[in-house]
């Protein structure tokens, strides 16, 4: 009976995280741009926007361009579905999510890069030039991308000797002098540099442009419209409110649900959309004193995101 | 019965090369290609037994090799590679049923397929150092006439197989030398023999023979610098043949590194295994970027093969450090990893070269700026070629990914932080894997996106049809292999740890549990390779379910429409506007200018009438190999150099002959008095 109870609460738990991660990500997105809009003077439109826009993209047509195939429709699909996956096991509300225990940082990793590389390749499949744009940009950019992250990821996982990301997440719980010490947040700052490049924030991609010559993650998405489309953005969000809240979960893990039960599942995920949402904002006002770096300077950018992690590794290293 | 398993295996083997040297045109492929299924089904059985029992499989003939005799003894550790060799080659000789129609079919061709596949069958069961030597020189020659065997009047390929010819036997003669050293100071030429008497070698004899076996086996692996030889012979190669060479022959590069290391020499100092490591490192990084920037379908894979093969170093050299640094259960993983990482490279390389030659054949050439659009005309070769550029992506939920995770999990957990030059090349040595990582991804986004999807860049790519179901068969078994192996690693992850368990002294007889989930064994490291599939799939039913019940609740579903894309208000849009594969690595080559130094050319030609006007701009890139270009264009040209100056002793004048002799007996005199 215990181990059906326990399952159902599992169940329940992951279930209850990709909904508020569902739902959340799109109001980040629309805070963000809210916040934006009031630093500079203007009114925006409302936080809730972005829910308004899904469900009008929902209620139209699909629509596929000529002569291509399965990839383009399964692009978004696939973008989605990374992202629900790791909603559910990622120690975001709780820090013993269903499966717990084999939540390695790697895998998160490497999931969500599925997500990237299926919508890279769809964009490709559109056979229009601004796709095959978008996804050259952003093929290189996460490639350069990823020696800042694994490293900054050995960096965190050296003093606990795991990469298992609720272990991580609890160790800084149980010990808050890690938070403080030089190698987390030497690797802290490195991800989030990352986090801002995956995820086509500035100074990387400027997620607001219309011109096609400048955009990277949407010249990828250019030709999709109506529920494709809605799937695509709300992919997005997820994924950065995913990443945004295991920056947060790292770098301030109190107030996240150390024991089963509702109450405590409910404060953590009021802590949670607390946290994010202070993340989000300081990132929208950074953004508007930021312009965007120009595609050949990224790689200084993020190769100094790569030397921090390694000082940051070095650092975990030596002084054990 | 598993006695006699590796002499079927030679006796189907030579059966089969005979079949296919005499026997009429129609008949000839068919009975060699079931006559090699014989000879692989028999080495398969055999390495089964000895992978599950333990026991080597042990048989020794005085009659075979004059003077020294054959001795085959399969250990578990070489049974791995017979495993994965009889594979490969059945997929392979499946695809090669398809493609006998379009060349490959001749009775020299036919006769050396079984010849090559049964020699690297045997190869890991050698026993001996004369038997190994002999069936080494077999695979190696066996293998250059089959890189000649579909277009020997090309020049490219002519040139490619002569730098094979040259980077092959140049590899032999130091793997000659490493194994006669240590054979001749251990004062037998049997393997058993040599391990016994490894111990009280010199350390000078020691280092100067693994040394050689890592030149000698490196150049079969690919190692930088001495790949040079393999973009240049894969792509010329017939398919068939060349998933054969990169799926199992290269293999046997890292098999040689860990018997002549690990197994004669016992292991070693730590500084052995710093060269390995790095010699990985440079391997992958290199490959890597190269493989990103290829245009060439089976070039890029060529590259990647070194990509591959630098990451199962890096795996060899790490578990190497780790036991000379007394961690034998990290270093029983970190081999286990490379293990890992060579049973998936088989599946994927494999897969993705045989594709790669369905795809030559169907369309007529390699080049990527000429193809596109095949995933709607060849829909089983192109999705074929998505699982295997996937999987060696290192994208859950495939093979790639399980094998890079234990490597992952392995260099985290067995840094000995003592050293401070260890603690500064680890994260480093992290760095250029997760690069290599992002830079293969890349290479695969470029090599499917642009070769499969998106509208067809010439004629010879919009006429491509389906090839035949056998060459679709070849390459989808080992596709199904990658899926297989990436969800339940389980299936032979045991018989790796069995195989390693014998490698490295002291090493926990489990390192890595083997249930639903991969818990590493006394370290805090789990994974769920399967779990993460199956939540990936019901992720992508949840996701359709959402799609299907948000559109129905707000709108009359109707059916998917059809239109031509956004081209700015333009009306016609063609292919040639289309991203090419050169365009799509643009980027990356600019940023990694310094190391590639392509080869930019820029010609604008004005009008007549104003030079304000431009007529044409013609842009001509090409990316060399830089090593080849750098330190083997310069040596050959100093081999050519000198052989001209030698030239000049023998002008023909008999006088001058006379001379020379004279000369020589007055040295001599001199000498002796």
């Amino acid at each position: 009976m215990s181990t059906v109870a326990g399952a159902v609460a599992q169940v329940a738990t992951a279930g209850a995280q990709v909904v508020a991660v569902g739902i959340g990500g799109p109001v980040l997105v629309g805070a963000m741009r809210k916040v934006r809009c009031r630093i500079e003077g203007r009114v925006g439109p409302p936080i809730g926007q972005p829910l308004r826009d899904l469900r009008k993209l929902f209620a139209k047509q699909r629509m596929q361009p000529d002569r291509s195939s399965w990839v383009f429709a399964a692009g978004p699909v696939v973008l989605v579905a990374t992202a629900v996956v790791i909603a559910a096991i990622a120690p975001l509300a709780t820090d013993g999510p269903p499966l717990g225990r084999t939540t390695d940082f790697f895998a998160v990793v490497f999931v969500l890069l599925l997500g990237s590389v299926f919508l890279a390749l769809a964009a490709l499949d559109t056979g229009t030039p601004f796709g095959g744009m978008g996804s050259s940009r952003a093929m290189t950019i996460g490639a350069l991308a990823e020696p800042a992250l694994l490293v900054a990821l050995l960096a965190m996982s050296i003093p606990v000797r795991t990469s298992n990301l609720p272990v991580l997440v609890r160790s800084g719980l149980d010990h808050p002098q890690l938070i403080a010490s030089p190698e987390r947040i030497l690797a802290l700052v490195s991800f989030l540099v990352v986090i801002l490049a995956e995820s086509g924030r500035l100074p990387v991609d400027n997620p607001e442009t219309h011109l096609e010559l400048t955009m990277i993650h949407e010249a990828m998405v250019l030709e999709y419209s109506g529920p494709d489309l809605a799937l695509v953005t709300l992919g997005a969000s997820m994924r950065l409110t995913i990443l945004l809240g295991l920056l947060v979960n790292l770098l301030a893990p109190w107030g996240i649900a150390d024991r089963p039960g509702a109450a405590a599942f409910a404060v953590g995920l009021a802590a949670l959309a607390l946290k994010v949402a202070v993340a989000g904002i300081a990132i929208a006002t950074f953004e508007v004193f930021t312009a965007k770096l120009r595609l050949f300077r990224l790689p200084e950018l993020l190769a100094g995101a790569f030397v921090l992690a390694v000082v940051a590794a070095v650092t975990a290293l030596v002084v054990r | 019965m598993s006695d006699l398993s590796l002499v079927i295996t030679a006796a189907a083997g030579c059966v089969a090369a005979a079949a296919g040297g005499a026997l009429p045109a129609r008949t000839r492929v068919p009975v060699a290609v079931l006559l090699t299924w014989v000879a692989c089904g028999a080495g398969l059985v055999g390495a089964v037994v000895v992978l599950r029992t333990g026991h080597p499989l042990v048989l020794s003939t005085t009659r075979v090799l004059p003077l020294t005799g054959a001795t085959l003894v399969l250990r578990p550790l070489g049974a791995v590679f017979v495993v994965v060799t009889a594979v490969v080659a059945v997929a392979a000789s499946l695809s090669w049923l398809g493609y006998a129609g379009h060349g490959l079919s001749t009775r020299t061709a036919s006769a050396t397929v079984p010849i090559f596949v049964t020699s690297m069958l045997l190869v890991p069961a050698a026993g001996s150092v004369a038997t190994f030597v002999w069936l080494w020189e077999l695979m190696a020659i066996a293998s250059l006439v089959l890189v000649l065997a579909d277009q020997r009047t090309r020049e490219q390929t002519r040139s490619a197989a002569q730098w094979y010819a040259v980077m092959t036997h140049a590899g032999a003669a130091a793997i000659l030398l490493a194994l006669v050293l240590v054979s001749g100071h251990a004062g037998g030429q049997t393997f058993a023999a040599i391990r016994v008497h490894a111990a009280h070698l010199p350390g000078a004899v020691r280092s100067a023979a693994f040394l050689l076996a890592v030149v000698g086996f490196g150049s079969k692996a690919g190692a930088v610098p001495l790949h040079v030889w393999l973009p240049k012979a894969h792509p010329e190669a017939p398919g068939p043949v060349s998933a054969l060479m990169s799926g199992a022959m290269v293999n046997l590069g890292i098999y040689g590194i860990v018997l002549v290391g690990d197994q004669l020499l016992g292991g070693g100092p730590a500084w052995w295994w710093l060269v390995v490591s790095a010699l990985g490192v440079v391997s992958a990084l290199f490959g890597a970027l190269h493989a990103a920037t290829s245009t060439d379908l089976k070039r890029l894979l060529a590259y990647s093969t070194t990509d591959s093969m630098g990451l199962v170093l890096i795996g060899v050299g790490a578990s190497g450090l780790f036991a000379s640094t007394g961690h034998p259960a990290v270093a029983a993983i970190a081999l286990v990893s490379a293990l890992l990482l060579v049973v998936n490279h088989a599946a994927y390389k494999g897969s993705l070269f045989l594709s790669a030659g369905s795809v030559q054949m169907a369309t007529g050439t390699r080049d990527l700026d000429q193809l596109g659009g095949l995933m709607r005309s060849m829909p089983v070769t192109g999705g074929v070629f998505v699982i295997g550029g996937l999987a060696i992506a290192a994208l859950p939920p495939l093979n790639g990914f399980v094998g890079e995770w234990l490597l992952f999990q392995s260099l985290l957990h067995g840094l000995p932080t003592s050293s401070t030059a260890v603690a500064i090349a680890v994260p480093l040595g992290v760095g250029a894997l997760a690069l290599t990582g992002g830079l293969t991804a890349a290479a695969f986004v470029k090599a499917i996106g642009v070769g499969f999807l998106g509208r067809p860049r010439s004629p010879g790519a919009a006429a491509a049809r389906e090839v035949p179901h056998t060459m679709q068969a070849g390459a989808g078994l080992l596709a199904a292999a990658c899926v297989v192996l990436g969800v339940v690693p389980m299936v032979v992850l045991p018989a790796l740890e069995r195989a390693v368990a014998q490698v490295v002294a002291d090493a926990p007889a489990r390192g890595v549990t083997s249930s639903v989930d991969l818990r590493l064994h006394g370290l805090r490291g789990e994974l769920a390779p399967g779990l993460l599939a199956v939540g990936l799939a019901l992720s992508v039913v949840v996701v359709l379910g959402f799609r299907r019940l948000a559109e129905r609740r707000f709108y009359l579903r109707l059916p998917v429409r059809r239109a031509e894309p956004w081209g700015c208000g333009r009306e016609l849009q063609t292919a040639r506007m289309q991203y090419t594969a050169t365009s799509f690595a643009e980027p990356l080559q600019q940023v990694f200018d310094d190391v590639l130094r392509p080869d930019r050319d820029l010609t604008v030609s004005h009008l007549a009438e104003s030079r304000y006007y431009t007529e044409k701009i013609a842009v001509r890139t090409s990316i060399d190999d830089v090593i080849e270009r750098d330190l083997y264009r310069p040596a050959i040209s100093a081999v050519y150099g000198w052989g001209r100056w030698a030239a000049r002793l023998q002008n023909g004048s008999v006088h001058r002959y006379l001379a020379y002799g004279l000369v020589a007996l007055v040295v001599i005199l001199v000498v002796i008095v």
